[in-house]
């Protein structure tokens, strides 16, 4: 099982390859919403990317509020 | 004009035509196929042509080429311009007069004699998963992503819905879809029983392209009298939900879902 700050280095390059934004532009306590640029649909899509990825199922009420990298690997990592 | 124009058509909102005996309905409304006056007016030209085409057709694909998705659902910008621009009592008429012309839609895809397939990428929410579930099989790929978020806005789904998701998979599942509003993946769909198949990104349409063409080899009577003996249509259930659609359009609480929707600058209105 990973740990969670290897979950989070996974969401970040995930999430840096999905949206063709520089890596090193992402940090783990960033707003993804403002850093990615990416609307609620967007952000359905980052989930589906996550949940195939880490083979999680994540309601997406549970990311309410959610708006970090750091927070959502935590979401994640209660759930693998 | 030969067979094949007259079942060929380009509406505003999708576009359909036949090739080796399969009809295409591809949905092209931006930003994500909503289904409004305009895409009710192009189904109901696109469910003509498929009762027209019992005898030529063996199966109907539809899917959608937007990049976001299927399709995100009934218009909701419409739906509250419209009902803000009448009186409450028409405004109701007209809910349901649109739901009756959908329902109707719906039930023909859903009873065609031929098989149906819905290709099915991104966002499949409200109407766009409605309209998904009239069709025999769901083939989806990785992308996409299915819900029913009428409760976030006070209502139940209208397009047919719950009756179909009822006949298709077990009811404990269906609460928890309905109840939650939550959105889920291909992969759960699959396991749900809902999707018949599961492919990579932007392979739905081959595979339903696949699969029209290997239901092809079949007797057409027999997958007919197969189709009919396995997919009976909730005639009841669809009127009472048509009810129930109605009696909570109608209160205050949906009006302001509807309104917070609609004039929301935030870029969440999809999540709950």
């Amino acid at each position: 099982m990973p740990t969670t700050d290897q979950t989070l280095t996974e969401i970040l390059n995930l999430a840096a390859a999905h949206f063709k934004v520089p890596r090193e532009k992402l940090s783990p306590d960033d707003d993804f919403f403002k850093t990615l640029g990416i609307d609620s649909l967007q952000t359905l899509d980052l989930l589906t990317k996550l949940e195939n990825h880490f083979h999680v199922e994540l309601p997406d009420y549970e990311l309410q509020g959610v708006s970090d990298f750091r927070t959502l690997a935590g979401k994640i990592q209660a759930r693998i | 004009m030969n067979s094949v124009q007259a079942l060929s058509s380009t509406g505003k909102t999708m576009s359909f035509a036949v090739k080796d005996g399969i009809v295409e309905l591809v949905l092209h409304r931006n930003p994500c196929n909503e289904i409004g006056s305009a895409s009710l007016e192009d189904l109901e030209s696109f469910s003509e042509t498929l009762q027209r085409a019992e005898q030529s057709v063996h199966a109907a694909i539809i899917y959608s080429d937007l990049k976001c998705g299927f399709s995100a659902g009934a218009d909701l910008r419409e739906l509250y311009d419209r009902s803000q621009a009448m009186e409450k009592s028409e405004a109701a008429r007209g809910v349901r007069e649109f739901l009756e012309r959908i329902h109707h839609v719906l039930n023909v895809i859903d009873a065609v004699p031929f098989t149906t397939i819905a290709a099915v990428h991104g966002v499949v929410f409200g109407g766009g998963f409605e309209l998904a579930l009239a069709c025999d099989l769901i083939i989806a790929d990785k992308t996409a992503r299915f819900a029913f978020p009428e409760l976030r806005l006070g209502l139940v789904p209208g397009f047919g819905g719950i009756p179909r998701l009822k006949r298709d998979i077990g009811n404990a599942v269906v609460r928890d879809l309905l109840l939650t509003g939550r959105s889920f993946n291909a992969t759960k769909a699959q396991q749900i029983g809902l999707a018949s198949q599961v492919v990579a990104e932007g392979e739905a349409l081959r595979a339903a392209r696949a699969t029209a063409a290997q239901i092809a080899k079949f007797d057409p009577g027999t997958s007919a009298a197969a189709k009919k003996f396995i997919k009976p249509i909730p005639h009841e259930e669809l009127c009472q939900e048509i009810e129930i659609f109605c009696d909570l359009f109608s209160r205050p609480a949906v009006q302001a879902g509807l309104k917070k929707f609609v004039e929301s600058e935030d870029a969440q209105p999809y999540l709950p």
